[in-house]
């Protein structure tokens, strides 16, 4: 049976201006994410992956194109409401953490179940990503990889809908990269979350449901996989 | 109590920049404890003097008369609105004390023995009210036995109307009338030297012949009366006894000069913090934008995590919001010790029953207020510029900056210009408001100094013009009568008397429409020796063969010009009235004078040459011996000493200026350190990378260093030019709301201030440096170099 679609993705396209210089990000791309789905985006550097990531998250807005989010056509949302729906809906993973510094590990989680309505306890979170014991440390004295997932916790802490992971383990090494994965593929088979990961790994499709490749702001492939999902452990790259 | 997760950062993220915050906080406190210290003195001084005047039933208009019959009292009381009326007899007296080798002086005001006067009542400080019928007793004046080190039961030798008496002090007390008593002609009260005393009205009576009669009338009118309506009638009443004007309290002297202070209170209490505000919003602005591109990934974090705009922007408005709280917390405190210490120098020549200080809540209220609308104001630009930021960009790292050879760099600065030289002009050059804002509040910084030497200069001044070029006598001689001025040979007589100058003063009202003025008129001789017309720069005006000189002041509140008529109506003799033509103006220091010919002015009084003072100059080796003689001369009034007063005068302002130099130069100093201190750790900051890089490459710490202190000192020297005008400007624009009726000061800018204030600022500016150099030699260099652009 077909799963509804959460994202409904059309002829959506974005230029940058960064100084003098014009940069076409995005072309004319059209996708569908749906409901469930562990999504990977695969991509070369400066292929638009994370600039359709951010315009999915409602942190970016398209130059063109239209991007529906179940009911709710984001292109067409204000400011407002882009932030209502990203407290709402939508959980983001970054390459580099992105924490508080000066905020310990729960406060960096308890900073989202404050304003989210329906949110898990900030214990819970935390110890759904093994992280239970360091709760109480500042981002500097955790590793990459505890700071990754303190971020995955503090990203799922308000149940959202998708979960929007940028590079979640290019500052990472190897073993730490897997337990990060185990993480986000646990939050996505227990909690239902709609997962998307960006990334230039192409080893970690192999735990997608879905692998879309993105090359020169355009899709140039997507790949629905039949063959069984490989669990982190059993990456190899 | 629990508190929320952006309070935790926003306390944690202060405390990490607690260096920079502080020096913030601390010009906040600055302008707060002006503002505490001004506004809570005048609170405390207002309410102090309301309650003593009600208490005291001060009166509402006082007249003072040649004589009169009791029964014209009663006329006096019979005015519509006149509520209270109480007559005496009043009279100056000269006072031989033991330890003083110049005669003081007194002021005698007659008081009755069986109650209570119904206007301006005495405040019994110790002792008993004197005694019906004992022409010996008498109640004095507070500042005066304190002064003197007397204590009750002293006896005082006091000439009344040319006899000698020793006068019993059994009371001392206090009056509404004289909370501030200054002697005419001098600058600050001296107590030492003037009394006042209040005697049996009997005694008072028959000791200046005024049994059944008055010369002096205090009256009480009602609520919401018309003053000027009841002044009208009761100059029509006197005139026939010879009325010499009577006068409402807002003109009344002590009066006058506490609401004076006041109004000075006031002004400053607003002025002044309003600077330190300014600055204190400025370096705000300059810290906040750089703490906030530092924050940039956290707000891109925050943004993505679902919080609002207005969420983000409210959690860093509270920092500035705490930033000022802290400044208003330790303000609070500073301006309470100031405002202590000013009530403390009160107390010593404005004299109340009780002058206590209290800071109400409203002024605290208002100091919050203020800071919050600066810590607002400060950063509002930074916050709004950073967190309208669309969250996508937020995540990229800073637009790299932007570099270009600055307008600065031509060929031949470029070629002598070394590599740090050129990173300090490019980096200046590259926010060019930001470091405007820097100059402008070091600027600030010595304006602020400056304002302090100058008029410490000013008052310098003001002695030299008025006791060295005005008034070259050395001893100012008062008769109780006009004598001839044949009196001249008499006084030439007199031991260590060399010269001598005859003075013909009279009491006058100087009319132009509707607006007058009670003063003295005093008779210029062709070529004064003693006496001269002076400007407030010290230049002489000669005085024209007929019509009127007078102030600048005085013609300005008469609004007249030179060539307008005035109407000159003398209150004494036969009391002429004549039209005049002013034929000069003088821009003088003290007072509001008016000048005449001595001839044309005995013409006037159809008078011979009549004296009614001398100016002497004298030999000081035997100034004690003149001043014995003096005290005991039946026809002398009184007798000024100009090195008596003069010594007074730097007896009070030298403790006073004193004190208000070392304020101004601490409050300067946090100005000069807060906003140096801040540009340095803003680009400290921005630039530990490239500093760190150079570091890598092996320039030494202190080449590192010449380069971020080159910035700063850069902005220091363009300052320094800019303080002085802003000096300059703000001590011209202090002068002239200062300028009053009673003095003026000169604006003289000595080389000797700007330098001071220079060098004041410039150490300032180096403390903050070598604080922050501290900083710069233990940057971790492989940490800095590792951070993420």
């Amino acid at each position: 049976m077909a799963a509804d679609p959460l994202f409904t993705i059309t002829d959506l396209a974005k230029v940058y201006h960064m100084g003098e210089v014009e940069v076409h990000a995005l072309k004319q791309v059209s996708l569908r994410l749906d409901e469930g789905q562990f999504v990977v985006l695969l991509g070369p550097s400066g292929s638009g992956k994370s600039t359709l990531l951010n315009i999915i998250g409602g942190l970016d807005v398209p130059t063109s194109g239209e991007v529906r989010y179940r009911d709710m056509i984001l292109t067409r949302a204000d400011e407002a409401e882009l932030t209502a729906y990203r407290r709402r809906h939508v959980g983001f993973v970054f390459q580099f953490y992105n924490l508080i510094p000066s905020l310990t590990a729960v406060e960096n989680v308890a900073l989202v179940t404050d304003i989210s309505e329906t949110p898990m306890h900030p214990d819970d979170a935390l110890r759904l990503v093994n992280l239970g014991e360091r709760q109480n440390h500042f981002p500097a004295q955790l590793s990459g990889g505890e700071q990754q997932r303190v971020a995955i916790a503090r990203a799922i802490a308000k149940r959202p809908s998708v979960l929007l992971c940028d590079e979640p383990t290019g500052a990472l090494d190897i073993s730490t990269g897997i337990v990060v994965l185990e993480a986000l593929a646990r939050v996505n088979s227990e909690m239902g979350t709609t997962t998307v990961v960006i990334t230039h790994n192409a080893a970690i499709a192999a735990m997608a449901d879905r692998v879309i490749r993105l090359g020169d702001g355009r899709v140039t492939s997507v790949e629905d996989r039949t063959e069984a999902k490989l669990s982190p452990r059993d990456l190899t790259w | 109590m629990k508190i929320a997760p952006l309070d935790r950062k926003l306390l944690r993220d202060l405390l990490a920049m607690k260096g920079q915050a502080l020096a913030i906080a601390m010009v906040v406190a600055a302008g707060v404890a002006m503002y505490v210290m001004y506004l809570s003195t005048f609170d405390s001084l207002y309410r102090t003097r309301d309650a003593y005047y009600e208490q005291q039933r001060f009166g509402d208009v006082f007249a003072s008369l040649k004589r009169a019959p009791q029964r014209v009292a009663d006329q006096i009381a019979a005015i519509p609105d006149v509520s209270a009326v109480e007559t005496r007899v009043v009279s100056n007296v000269t006072l031989d004390l033991d330890g003083l080798d110049e005669p003081a002086s007194g002021r005698l005001v007659s008081v009755p023995a069986d109650r209570r006067p119904r206007v301006d009542d005495l405040f019994l400080r110790r002792g008993r009210w004197i005694e019906r019928g004992r022409s010996d007793e008498v109640m004095a004046s507070e500042g005066f036995m304190v002064a003197n080190k007397l204590e009750l039961g002293a006896r005082v030798p006091a000439v009344l109307n040319g006899r000698l008496r020793r006068l019993i002090i059994v009371g001392v007390a206090l009056s509404p009338e004289f909370v501030y008593s200054i002697r005419p002609g001098e600058l600050v009260p001296d107590d030492k030297r003037f009394a006042i005393f209040w005697m049996d009205e009997q005694a008072v009576a028959a000791a200046f012949d005024m049994e059944g009669g008055f010369n002096d009338v205090v009256l009480k009118i009602a609520p919401g009366a018309s003053i000027d309506e009841v002044i009208a009638r009761v100059d029509h009443i006197l005139e026939p006894y010879g009325g010499f004007g009577a006068i409402p309290r807002a003109l009344q002297l002590s009066h006058w000069t506490v609401q004076n202070e006041l109004s000075q209170l006031q002004t400053f209490g607003f002025m002044l913090p309003l600077v330190f505000m300014t600055v204190a919003a400025f370096i705000l602005n300059v810290a906040l934008t750089r703490a906030l591109a530092l924050q940039r990934p956290q707000i891109a974090a925050l943004k993505a995590l679902g919080y609002d705009n207005a969420s983000i922007g409210w959690h860093y408005l509270k920092w500035a919001l705490a930033i000022g709280l802290a400044g208003v917390v330790i303000g609070v405190v500073l301006g309470m010790m100031m405002g202590h210490m000013i009530i403390g120098v009160y107390n010593t020549f404005f004299r109340f029953p009780v002058l206590l200080f209290s800071v109400p809540m409203g002024v605290v209220g208002g100091a919050t207020v203020m800071t919050g609308v600066a810590a607002t104001a400060g950063a509002f630009t930074a916050v709004r510029r950073a967190v309208s930021l669309p969250p996508a960009e937020a995540m990229r790292p800073e637009v790299p900056a932007r570099y270009r050879q600055s307008l600065f760099e031509t060929p031949f600065v470029s070629r002598n210009l070394g590599t740090a030289g050129r990173m300090v002009l490019r980096n200046v050059t590259r926010h060019p408001l930001r470091a405007a804002a820097s100059v402008f509040g070091i600027a600030f910084a010595v304006s602020i100094l400056m304002i302090g030497f100058v008029f410490n200069d000013a008052i310098d001044r003001l002695m030299l013009t008025q006791f060295w070029d005005a008034e070259r006598q050395d001893v100012t001689v008062n008769f109780i009568e006009p004598r001839d001025e044949s009196v001249r040979y008499a006084l030439e007589r007199l031991p260590g008397v060399v010269a001598v100058e005859p003075q013909r003063t009279v009491a006058a009202r100087i009319r132009s429409g509707f607006r007058d003025r009670y003063l003295s008129v005093t008779g210029v001789p062709p070529n004064p020796r003693f006496k001269r017309i002076v400007d407030r720069d010290g230049r002489e005006i000669r005085m024209p063969p007929s019509g009127v000189v007078l102030s600048l002041t005085l013609a300005n509140v008469l609004r007249v010009r030179p060539g307008d008529d005035i109407d000159l109506e003398v209150l004494e003799g036969q009391r002429p009235t004549r039209r005049v033509q002013v034929t000069g103006l003088v821009d003088d220091i003290m007072g509001l004078s008016a000048y005449m010919d001595l001839t044309a002015l005995h013409q006037m009084m159809r008078e011979g040459e009549v004296a009614n003072g001398a100016l002497l100059l004298i030999d000081h080796a035997q100034e004690a011996q003149l001043a014995s003689k003096l005290k005991t001369t039946p026809a002398v009034a009184g007798a000024g000493f100009k090195r008596a007063v003069l010594q007074s005068f730097r007896d009070v302002m030298a403790a006073n200026m004193s004190v208000s130099i070392v304020i101004n130069l601490i409050f300067a100093g946090i100005i000069a350190f807060g906003v140096v201190y801040n540009a340095a750790r803003v680009s400290l900051s921005e630039r530990s990378r490239e500093l760190a890089s150079l570091r890598v490459l092996g320039f030494t710490r202190a080449e590192i260093s010449l380069i971020l202190m080159g910035e700063l000192a850069l902005l220091t020297l363009v300052a320094l030019p800019v303080g002085g005008v802003f000096g300059y400007s703000l001590s011209a624009a202090i002068v002239g709301m200062i300028d009053s009726e009673v003095y003026r000061f000169p604006l003289y800018v000595s080389r000797q201030a700007v330098a001071l204030s220079f060098l004041g600022i410039i150490a300032a500016a180096i403390f903050s440096g070598l604080v922050v150099r501290r900083q710069l030699d233990h940057l971790d260099l492989v940490a800095v170099l590792k951070i993420r652009e």
